[in-house]
């Protein structure tokens, strides 16, 4: 069947009701991120098969409470459930509720039965009422709502089957109306459904209700729902209020009618508070808290570096491999040169970011999260932030780019603007091979106190100096951001459970898969700009490298290798990358640097892994094979400063360095990210600006102060 | 009628003491672990829609749970589940006990 043709299925429900293990369970690995035309948020998607063999697609939303959204997460949802006359209007909707919790997750089911889409509604967690000893009369239940309900178990699979079934069968709209809208809004409702063409009435009044949710409309349909808002005195959520309390009164008349036998037996969450004794406790929660953090750090430091190593490798034997089995000329070199390097600066990254959200989905999964928020909401506040800020800084330790991409469930404008500008000063897994090489350069290897070896606590202290940078910059943009709008926390805290390994297994493909499609773009566009910044020249210089480099070392009697190694320098100093670097020499000679290290910052500008590499090629230890690390390292230290006759790399130039590799933005990926979810260029433009120029004033500081 | 905005509908649930001045009523920001009441209704109509939505209802009982280390947030339960509040979330509450 082709995919255009395919039905499309929506779940959507309450956070934690078990929709993306339900998700999980019907798509299983054809899974894919896509986005929503229009809408600059991506969309997981999945082909799931039913039992006669069509295929369908589901589409997974962010967990809703309600039709009226708070944050911008919510409001994907709303919108998709409001326009219904596009290619992305869901043909069914599957709304999966919390057994356990009904009353709840019933709130949205209504609202979306009187939208008039086509429903389903499915019970999830059948097991945990079993176990609370409630029961309910499900076909009575079906019969008031007018819709088929499913009981099914989202860990185990059963139900899925009659899920299923109930996809493949027709399913008209449910012929209730719960919540009928007010005389007051009739004469509005009905002018905007004569102007607009709209389905139905709940629907016309959620336009007039919630005009921030309207972003498929043209400007015309646009200016007529403007012109009645103004003409009825229309604000957002005017009646939301009552219309709540009306449904919830609707709901709890169904409640009683459905329910065989109610269930006050509440111990099946008992280990659950006993748990919260301990982990929201004033002392062992935070031990707890960090003790998991310093697990997280030890597992992408330590545990990560083993993969790392082997797809280093790998990268740099396909490059070497290519290089010598195309025939020479510039395509091979672009091959081997820009292309495979850049996609093995993208894939190194995986096992960091993979690690990190194995973690950061499993604490998710199990209920934890929520806690955390709890536990820092406070402390975060007074920085500007949120209780939900913690899990993009956590993230953005592997990566800023999942992390920026995570702060959408912050539902504040000022909160979550503040955390998208502050992430990146996390020190994130690109600037660890720089961290690793400088302060094996300057710090020296020994142990101090007993134990603590001082390379490591100086790599700890670029940590601390990251996170401190950030939560300084964030209490700075807090006083400078003047905009007066409330922020919420407002959270469930869910009941502690034990994780479901393939969900974990689920979100760390999908985070994986972002970064890899999000930062590849990026990165392989800038990889290639770089290598011809770096390959070509003004005038002959650079074809005559070779003849140059011959003539100047005629008495050296160097072997095949090193004289290739002098050509690559000769040609990268006469390059336009090194024209550049030579031009902001004055610029950076404050900071103790040299053009050598400039051409380094300018290749590295997009994205700041590629220092380590540029160096080798600048010092002629390009085409060194075995333990990289200590030839880079042995030949910075052999580097001598012209002026002072010292080396180059002296303690106040590296840490220099370091200080400004901490607070440097460096990443065009990064900024793009930013640029999609702020949606226009100001706010990645003012973090380029901020972090480039906290940067050079610190490195700035630091080197002269050390000097 | 649309004119007048919320109040008129939500003048039917709001158990407003508080401005009008006749009794004080308690709030959940003022309660103790353990304790239980009534929600009787919301000293502010902007919170009070989304508190309304995640199941905290005029009439509903609420338990006060625990705090946060530093005394805020607080972790109520209310309508089956447990939900947590910032403290000065938790003063719009009013409560009967
Ligand atoms: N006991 C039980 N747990 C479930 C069931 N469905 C989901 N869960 C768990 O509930 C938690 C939330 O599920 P998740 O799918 O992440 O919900 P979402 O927030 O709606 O996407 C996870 O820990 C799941 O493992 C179920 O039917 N029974
Ligand atoms: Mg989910």
């Amino acid at each position: 069947m082709a995919s255009g043709k395919r039905l499309k299925i929506a779940l959507v429900g309450n956070p934690n009701s078990g929709k993306s293990s339900l998700f999980n369970y019907l798509t299983g690995l054809n899974q894919k991120i896509g986005n929503f035309p229009g809408v600059t948020v991506e969309k997981k998607t999945g082909a799931c098969s039913l039992l006669d063999g069509s295929v369908v697609e589901i589409v997974d939303f962010p967990g809703i409470y309600s039709i009226y959204p708070r944050s911008l997460d919510e409001q994907i949802v709303s919108e998709v459930l409001l326009d219904h006359h596009s290619s992305a209007t869901p043909d069914k909707i599957v709304v999966v509720a919390d057994a356990t919790n009904l009353k709840r997750g019933l709130l949205l089911l209504t609202q979306v039965i009187d939208i008039g889409l086509p429903t389903i509604l499915v019970l999830n967690m059948m097991d945990l009422v079993a176990k609370a000893g409630i029961s309910y009369d499900l076909q009575l239940l079906s019969k008031k709502l007018g819709v088929p309900v499913v009981p099914i178990n989202a860990r185990n699979g059963i139900g899925i089957n009659e899920l299923k079934t109930q996809l493949a069968a027709t399913l008209p709209v449910s012929d209730k109306t719960i919540f009928s809208i007010w005389d007051d809004a009739k004469a509005p409702v009905k002018q905007l459904r004569d102007r607009v063409g709209i389905d139905n009435d709940y629907e016309a009044y959620l336009f007039l209700e919630q005009p921030q949710s309207l972003g498929f409309l043209n400007s015309e349909r646009r200016n007529i729902v403007d012109q009645i808002r103004t003409e009825y005195k229309f604000f957002p959520g005017k009646f939301q209020g009552a219309e709540t309390i009306h449904r919830y009164s609707f709901i709890q008349d169904l409640l009683n009618e459905i329910t065989l036998k109610a269930s006050l037996d509440q111990s099946w969450k008992k280990r659950s508070r006993q748990l919260d004794h301990i982990l929201t406790h004033k002392v062992w929660g935070y031990l707890i808290f960090f003790g998991i953090l310093f697990l997280i750090f030890q597992a992408i430091f330590a545990w990560a570096t083993v993969p790392m190593d082997f797809i280093d490798g790998a990268f740099a034997n396909l490059s070497r491999y290519v290089n010598s089995a195309l025939p020479k000329g510039p395509l091979t070199s672009l091959l081997a040169e820009g292309v495979i390097p850049g996609l093995g600066g993208i894939i190194i990254f995986v096992p960091q970011i993979a690690i990190l959200f194995a973690f950061i989905s499993a604490l998710e999964e199990s209920g934890y999260m929520a806690r955390v928020v709890f536990l820092m909401d406070k402390m975060m506040r007074k920085f500007g932030l949120n209780g939900k800020s913690v899990v993009p800084l956590m993230s953005g330790v592997a990566c800023a780019i999942p992390a920026i991409m995570a702060t959408r469930t912050i539902d504040n404008w000022k909160e979550r603007t503040i955390t998208i500008m502050v992430t990146p000063l996390m020190s994130c897994s690109a600037r660890l091979p720089i961290f690793t090489i400088l302060i094996a350069l300057i710090v020296p290897d020994q142990k101090t106190l007993g134990f603590f070896n001082l390379q490591g606590l100086a790599l700890m202290g670029l940590y601390l100096l990251g996170f401190v940078a950030a939560m300084g910059s964030a209490w700075v943009m807090k006083l400078i951001i003047n905009v007066k709008e409330r922020s919420y926390l407002m959270m469930e805290l869910p009941t502690y459970r034990i994780p479901k390994w393939s969900n974990v297994g689920f979100t760390i493909l999908e985070k994986t898969k972002a970064f890899v499609l999000e930062a590849g773009k990026v990165i392989m566009a800038i990889t290639i700009i770089l290598w011809v910044l770096g390959s070509y020249g003004p005038g002959d210089r650079m074809s005559k490298a070779e003849e140059v480099v011959q003539e100047q070392t005629k008495n050296m009697r160097l072997t095949e290798e090193g004289m290739a190694d002098r050509i690559a320098a000769y040609k990268l100093e006469n390059s336009y990358a090194g024209i550049i670097g030579k031009a902001i020499e004055p610029a950076i000679k404050p900071l103790g640097y040299d053009w050598k290290i400039g051409i380094a910052l300018i290749t590295s500008f997009a994205a700041r892994e590629v220092f380590v590499g540029t160096i080798a090629t600048i010092y002629s230890i390009g085409s060194v094979k075995e333990d990289d690390e200590t030839t880079i390292k042995a030949r910075m230290k052999e580097e001598i400063n012209p002026d002072t006759g010292g080396p180059r790399f002296t303690p106040a130039v590296g840490f220099s360095l370091l200080v400004f590799y901490t607070f440097a933005m460096q990443c065009m990926s990064t900024l793009a990210v930013v640029y999609r979810e702020t949606h226009g260029w100001k706010w990645p433009m003012i973090q380029l600006v901020y972090m480039t120029v906290l940067a050079y004033v610190s490195a700035l500081a630091v080197y002269q102060i050390l000097s | 009628m649309l004119k007048t905005g919320t109040t008129h509908i939500f003048a039917l649930f709001k158990f407003n003491l508080n401005k009008s001045g006749m009794t004080r009523l308690k709030n959940v920001s003022q309660m103790k672990p353990g304790e239980v009441g009534i929600v009787a209704g919301f000293t502010d109509d902007h919170l009070s829609v989304k508190l309304m939505e995640m199941g905290c209802l005029p009439g509903a009982s609420v338990r006060f749970n625990f705090t946060a280390p530093f005394g805020d947030p607080v972790c109520i339960s209310v309508s089956g589940y447990e939900l947590s509040l910032r403290l000065d979330e938790a003063a719009t509450i009013s409560i009967l006990n």
